[in-house]
């Protein structure tokens, strides 16, 4: 049998193979090759397409470069959410690789924010990380850490260094056996209509008896319509990290193995293809 | 650390227990009277009845209590009869005792109480001196006293021979009375306290029970040990005054509190009188108020006076057992226990709680805080608790009815439902339907429970109900006639008790509850489905003696009343967790849902919703990588380096420690492993060098025991070959384990090693209790081209062990080096080993303790006798074992920075050679042959001081309690087995064999011991493929025993195998057909002709010296412990070897292949069932092995730079 450790690693390997177009509005002088490029599933777009960029820079003229944005069949992508999360929310439906648009002009303002810097996203990386703890330890974990730690989480997630990130991210991930969990599972679950961008509500990973909360039990009370009743058949599905657990799996485990490195459980719920 | 008990008496003198790992107070069901007082010693728990008698309960545990009497038969040979019971008139009985003097008939024995039982009838014992004798047993000798020998001579006059015969102890875990004395009984006892099990380990289970009577005098209970539980007799103790009180330490302590309030304080207590000389006064503390109560811990006094103030107790240990001041604590307290590990409980005067010592520790005896002990009792919680609804079922046998009750029960079953919801509803349909029709088939005149008549005492006046008053006034009605006036209180539980064990009641005359306080009761009769009901019932009819005034003060209390706490049990210390605090009723029902989730995590493992997971992800890596493998990663991988400052034993001569940078340089190898470089840079002559090892060369890491400096070794195959690591020395323990954590993290990497180790895994131990765990390549008992030993990849788990077993289903047990038992978990990781390098789940903490010993050395001269003057040519008068070392109890460190001191410097008297009294043995000079006793050739003598340290770890391994062991095998099984329950023998560190049930894949720890008897005790065991069980004796011979199956898992009897001719065995390993042996002196034996008719084998064949221990697989592959092995630059000490060349024709082999090693101290090769592929060749002659492999073993003495340190 597998081991739990496994699956850390599984999850941080996770890689999504793209393939990234100029949109041709912004097809200058000449023809941009396509740039093909395995994407890790636990990044963030903005900080994994310097390659990208350099490669669609050198057909472009200097003085029609805009801010980079990305775009899928439309819908303008969030380079604040994790890149596996906006493929199992928009592209999972696509056949591989994921063709991505790439734009240097007309800036979304109203969908994106911003990202002129790496370091807009090491703040939202590590604010999503002291965001977690606050629900998961009351902060204790993250405030006892060193200015060091919080660097060590992000440049192993920054260079990709499974090892790095763990050796210090396992804190984050400890509670004591008297409480048999965290005090709440940092979550957010994903769709792709409704008018809010996700939900996010205090969940604790036992029940007042004491019981396991299963994802089932998270999604019951968070998401009603992502269970199937009895008889009915299955609408939506209920996607992490491009799988779907059963809704028996232990959110408490959930939380522990299948978070993203922001420590946050992303769950993607998203219709069944009509296929 | 193990569970263990608090036990504690309440104010109705009901007796509960609270487990260290419990969140509830378990009422002690079998306790058929109010209790006044419990002392409680680990093994057993002592108490003063309201009798006023003595009582004792022996927890049981899966060792007898077996005591071997003896006697010897005389005869003397004369020419008419031969040898005859005809003895000369100057000759000793024809049956006496081995002296001679006394006489000693079979049927002169009797049994001591009612408590215990033959276990058979008298037998010859066949055994003498290790040497099995003629069929009758008879030894023979010139004339009485002599030499005796197993063979008749010609000049053979008389002959005796040894007749054995064991009584068991049987009153297990029931208050069992301690007889009266018939002689000089003394007046009723008052007060009771054991402790000293900490003087002396020998005889084992030695206890010092000290009583008080109402007259105020003092009684020493004499001759308390395993074997003897109970004691022999009562000595009484003269004394300055009257005595109130007493407390008596775990170790020399002894305090009690006298009348007019002062303390006498025992002086003398020592290993060769457990009772001491004589008394010292102590004043009280306070001068207003005398003291009432006194309890003693190991280094502790704590004191009451009869303000309830409590007093601390400053500068005692055990050369000053007086101590020097009083310290006032905060707090006021009717009485303070002293637990072990000096830890103190209370029971507080103003609310009659029970109050646990916050902080104690060594450094901090007199702790910190006051923390009250709050868990519910059992029962409070709901009447639906499982235990009530389980004496409910017992219930139902129904002995006894009373019509009256019957109908009153069932004349109101709302009040029945109202009182007790959960009970109703949870009881199942067919345990119903039992209660109303069995007790009406059940014939009349089954015998009745005797229920102990309470005789008043002030005592008793406490005893009263704690029924809410509303309830009593509403029972209020006349109780029924058949209850006679004199009936006690029983609580629900000792009625239930009655009939949940029915063997004391079920009218055998020997029950140890008759006598002159005991009067047949009639018990109430109940003929009812509702227990709790009935037992309302009874217990309100049975008060009737007793005021049941409704202005009761303790009446209307929510929690319990407690009288008497007794720790002398209760196992913890300051760093122990316990969920006795703030545990209101439900947070404790989520605490226990929570402990038992964590429990089950096993099954977890196998959950289908794991499963799921690691299913769908393989999937999603098929899918979303593997056909894109050629796209350029987003991210490039770097070279990633850590560095650091070390110092390095270094190469060249003189040896030494030098400064160095140390450098781990990784980077992702061409097949996507990782893999990594180390470098060393030194300086040499002003100019920079370097050494380095490539990570996927290196075969271990070896922490390495050395008392100052924080140092690991190296190995690669060359290394090995060498007998010359890389030895490196950190600055801090902490670096060190950093270092080690990711150097293992980067060679597991490298070699594509990851998770828990295989069923097949190899495991070894070092000198310094280190766990390695290594997984055989397939071609590793390949014939005739194995994979050479030294290339084997060891890794480490957490923990610390002496011993470690294992087999093929992967079944492993360790036993520590204070001979506790543990079961591997399935994990990995432990100890320095976190984060990635170990499993979440299945690691817990593990301590172990041990020894070290030191020598004081003196010489005799003519004018003052023995001194610590000696020659100049001597050794050190302080020295280690050979005398060249300095060891002075200042200055001597534990073995490593890891250990702590837990214990003082004490004198060692387990010696062998034996010791005098102060522990001295004599020699002629140093070093020699040392003996217990002084001669005139002596000149020089010596004794050994012994200290115990501790650790302090964690690691993949559960404790198996409470039995200590000394040894232990699994059954090897073949690859593909389909056994399901493995049969485990093991040796308990007294000496007896056991047999475990109960052990599977799944439950490795196994349920529960099984006893296998023997006439001495034993030292080594194994077990082979098909349940051939060899073992060694402590006298140094073989036995075999017969008739071990699945269906008989203990075998029926041992047979006898005399051991190679003036050799002591000591060490037996079976694997499938194979049995090997190491004596005494290093060899190495094979059985030879062992066959499935004849398994005990013919002869032993000499195979090898210079062994330590061998370890025999399931192939029948030979692995050992070497002494020495010499390798191109030094020496190792304790080596692992393989033995080449072993195949099914030829079991024995042909030469040894040298692994791992110095320092190596066990290795279990017994779960590596896997056949090695076959190679079809022409029969080689073992050259290419032997040439290129030339170190032979050495037999030289001189020992230099062994890496462990040993």
């Amino acid at each position: 049998m597998a081991d739990d450790k496994d699956v850390l690693r599984d999850v941080w390997y996770g890689r999504i193979p793209a393939c990234f177009t100029l949109h041709q509005d912004e097809v200058t002088e000449r023809e941009a090759e396509p740039y093909y490029l395995l994407l890790p599933r636990v990044s963030y777009l903005t900080l994994v397409t310097d390659k990208v960029k350099k490669h669609f820079l050198k057909v472009m003229r200097a003085e029609d470069v805009e801010e980079m944005w990305f775009e899928y069949e439309g819908t303008p992508l969030k380079w604040h959410y994790p890149i596996g999360v906006l493929f199992d929310l928009h592209g999972s439906n696509s056949i591989l690789p994921w063709s991505i648009t790439v734009h240097f002009k007309n800036f979304p303002e109203r969908d994106l924010l911003h990202c002129l810097s790496n370091s807009v996203i090491e703040a939202h990386f590590m604010s999503s990380i002291k965001e977690a703890d606050a629900l998961k330890h009351k902060s204790q974990v993250v405030n006892d850490m060193q200015k060091k730690d919080h660097k060590q989480l992000w440049m192993g997630l920054q260079n990709d260094k499974f090892d790095q990130f763990w050796a210090i991210n396992r804190k984050l991930m400890e509670y004591s056996t008297e409480d048999g969990g965290f005090r709440y599972i940092p979550f957010r679950i994903y769709q792709t209509t409704g008018e809010r961008p996700f939900i996010q509500k205090l969940f604790r990973p036992l029940s007042a008896e004491g019981a396991v909360h299963t994802l089932g039990d998270l999604l019951r009370e968070m998401y009603p319509a992502a269970v199937p009743q009895e008889g009915e058949e299955k609408r939506l599905l209920v996607v992490i990290h491009g799988i779907e657990p059963l809704l028996e799996t232990p959110v408490q485990w959930l939380s522990e193995h299948l978070s993203h490195p922001d420590n946050f459980l992303h769950i993607c719920v998203v219709p069944t293809p009509s296929d | 650390m193990p569970i263990s008990l608090l036990w504690a008496v309440d104010v109705h003198g009901r007796v509960y227990s609270l487990s260290t790992a419990g969140q509830q107070w378990d009422q002690c069901r079998n306790a058929q009277m109010e209790f006044k007082r419990v002392t409680a010693a680990q093994q057993c728990c002592w108490g003063i009845a309201c009798d006023n008698s003595i009582y004792l309960n022996v927890h049981a545990s899966d060792l007898p209590v077996r005591y071997q009497e003896e006697t010897y038969e005389n005869q003397r040979w004369n020419p008419v009869d031969g040898f005859s019971e005809r003895l000369l008139p100057s000759d000793r009985w024809q049956w006496s005792d081995v002296s001679g003097l006394q006489h000693q008939p079979l049927d002169g024995f009797q049994l001591p109480s009612s408590s215990w039982e033959w276990e058979g009838d008298w037998f010859v014992d066949e055994n003498f001196e290790g040497e099995p004798t003629e069929r009758e047993g008879w030894t023979y000798a010139i004339d009485f006293p002599a030499n005796y020998t197993k063979d008749k001579k010609w000049n053979s006059c008389v002959r005796r021979r040894h007749w054995l015969r064991y009584r068991r102890y049987k009153a297990m875990d029931m208050w069992a009375k301690i007889p009266s004395q018939q002689t000089t009984l003394p007046d009723p006892f008052n007060d009771i306290s054991c402790g000293g099990w900490d003087i002396s380990e020998e005889p084992r289970g030695r206890l010092s029970l000290w009583a008080v009577s109402l007259q105020g005098k003092v009684w020493f209970r004499e001759g308390i040990y395993h074997h003897n539980p109970e004691g022999w007799s009562w000595e009484e103790v003269a004394l300055p005054g009257e005595v109130v009180q007493i407390s008596c330490g775990p170790g020399d302590l002894v305090w009690a509190v006298l009348w007019e309030g002062q303390f006498i304080v025992r002086e003398g207590i020592g290993r060769d009188c457990p009772k001491g000389s004589s008394w010292t006064m102590v004043d009280s503390p306070s001068p207003d108020a005398g003291a009432i109560h006194v309890t003693v811990g190991a280094n502790v006094v704590w004191a009451v006076t009869k303000d309830n103030k409590v007093w601390f107790r400053r500068g005692v240990n055990s050369h000053n057992p007086c101590g020097s001041g009083w310290i006032h604590m905060v707090g006021e307290m009717l009485m303070v226990n002293v637990g072990l590990n000096d830890q103190v409980w209370g029971i507080s005067s103003e609310d009659r709680a029970v109050y646990f010592r916050q902080g104690v520790t060594p450094s901090e005896l007199s702790g910190k805080t006051w923390k009250t002990i709050s868990v519910p009792r059992e029962g409070e919680r709901s009447h639906s608790s499982a235990s009530s609804l389980q004496s409910a079922g017992c219930f139902f046998t129904g002995e006894v009815r009373a019509p009256s009750v019957t109908s009153e029960a069932e004349s109101d079953p709302d009040r029945a439902l109202t009182e007790g919801p959960g009970l109703v509803c949870s009881v199942a349909p067919e345990s119903l339907v039992d209660a109303t029709t069995n007790p009406s088939d059940l014939p009349l005149d089954t015998p009745k429970p005797r229920i102990p008549k309470v005789t008043s005492d002030s005592f008793i006046s406490e005893l009263v109900s704690d029924r809410e008053p509303g309830k009593i006034s509403k029972e209020a009605q006349p109780p029924p006639a058949s209850v006679p006036e004199e009936e006690a209180v029983p609580s629900e539980e000792s009625l239930t008790e009655v009939v949940l064990s029915p063997s004391p009641h079920s009218g055998a005359p020997s029950s140890q509850w008759s006598n002159v306080d005991l009067e047949e009761g009639q018990a109430p009769q109940i003929q009812s489905s509702l227990v709790a009901e009935s037992a309302d019932t009874c217990s309100l009819s049975s008060v009737v003696t007793y005021t049941l005034a409704m202005e009761d003060p303790y009446t209307n209390d929510e929690h319990p009343l407690w009288a008497w706490v007794s720790a002398g049990a209760c196992n913890v210390d300051c760093h122990s967790q316990l969920n006795w605090f703030n545990c209101s009723l439900n947070t404790s029902s989520l605490l226990q849902s929570v402990q038992s989730m964590s429990l089950s995590v096993t099954p977890a493992q196998t959950a289908a919703w794991r499963k799921q997971i690691f299913e769908q992800l393989n999937e999603r890596t098929k899918r979303e990588i593997d056909n894109f493998r050629h796209y350029e990663q987003a991210v490039e991988q770097s070279v990633w380096v850590k560095k650091g400052t070390m110092q390095w034993w270094r190469d060249w001569k003189p040896h030494k420690w030098i400064d160095v940078q140390f450098a781990l340089e990784q980077f992702s190898g061409p097949d996507g492993n990782k893999d990594g470089i180390l470098f060393i840079y030194y300086n040499l002559y002003e100019e920079k060098k370097y050494l380095h090892a490539f990570i996927n060369e290196v075969t271990i890491l070896v922490p390495v025991l050395n008392d100052s400096k924080h140092t690991f070794a190296v190995y690669t195959p060359e290394r090995t070959k060498q007998r010359w690591p890389i030895r490196l020395a950190a600055a801090t323990e902490l670096e060190m384990h950093d270092w080690l954590a990711l150097l293992s993290v980067s060679c597991c990497d490298s070699r594509g090693i990851h998770g828990a180790p295989s069923k097949q895994a190899i495991w070894s131990i070092t000198c310094k209790g280190d766990i390695f765990m290594s997984e055989p390549s397939p071609a590793l008992e390949a014939v005739p081209y194995p994979t050479p030993c030294d290339q084997m990849f060891w890794r480490q788990v957490g923990g610390h062990l002496r011993t470690v077993e294992c087999n093929s289903v992967g079944i492993v047990w360790g036993i520590g080096y204070d001979h506790t038992a543990w079961a591997y978990t399935g994990g990995y990781g432990g100890g320095f080993l976190q984060g990635l390098a170990s499993s979440t789940d299945n690691i817990y903490t593990q301590t172990d303790v041990k020894s070290v010993f030191i020598y004081e050395n003196q010489r005799w001269n003519p004018v003052t006798g023995y001194t610590s003057r000696g020659l100049p040519t001597d050794r050190y008068m302080w020295s280690d074992a050979s005398g060249l070392h300095e060891c002075t109890k200042t200055n001597t460190k534990p073995p490593s920075p890891q250990w702590t001191w837990v214990s003082d410097w004490a004198i060692d008297y387990s010696v062998s050679g034996g010791t005098d009294k102060e522990g001295w043995q004599y020699a002629a000079d140093f070093p020699a042959s040392y003996h217990g006793y002084k001669t005139m050739k002596d000149f020089v003598r010596r004794r050994r001081w012994a200290r115990k340290c501790k650790l302090t770890t964690t690691g993949p391994w559960q404790e198996i309690p409470p039995i200590p062991l000394s040894d232990v095998s699994i059954l090897p099984c073949a690859a593909q087995s389909s056994v399901e329950v493995v049969p485990l023998w093991a040796i308990s560190n007294k000496g007896d064999v056991l047999c475990r049930l109960g052990v599977t894949a799944l439950t490795p720890a196994g349920s529960s011991w099984l006893h296998v008897g023997t006439d001495q005790p034993f030292k080594s065991v194994s077990i082979g493929a098909v349940s051939q069980v060899w073992a060694i004796a402590r006298d140094g011979s073989a036995f075999y025993r017969g008739a071990v199956s699945s269906e008989n898992p203990a075998g029926d009897s041992w047979y006898h195998i005399p051991s190679p001719a003036k050799q002591k065995l000591k060490q037996v390993s079976v694997g499938r057909t194979s049995v090997y042996a190491v004596d005494e002196n290093g060899n190495l034996w094979y059985r030879q002709s062992v066959a499935p008719s004849y398994p005990q084998g013919s002869f032993w064949e000499h195979i090898s010296n210079n062994v330590r221990k061998v370890s025999v697989g399931p192939l029948d592959q030979v692995w050992i412990i070497a002494d020495k092995v010499q390798g191109s630059h030094s020496l190792s000490c304790g080596t692992v070897c393989h033995r080449l060349g072993v195949q099914p024709t030829e079991p024995k082999g042909h030469t040894w292949d040298y692994g791992i090693g110095g320092g190596w101290d066990h290795i279990t090769v017994r779960g590596n069932a896997m056949d090695p592929p076959r190679f079809r060749m022409p029969p080689l002659t073992n050259s290419s092995f032997s040439a290129n492999r030339s170190p032979e073993t050495v037999r030289s003495t001189e020992v230099n730079g062994n890496a462990m340190g040993c």
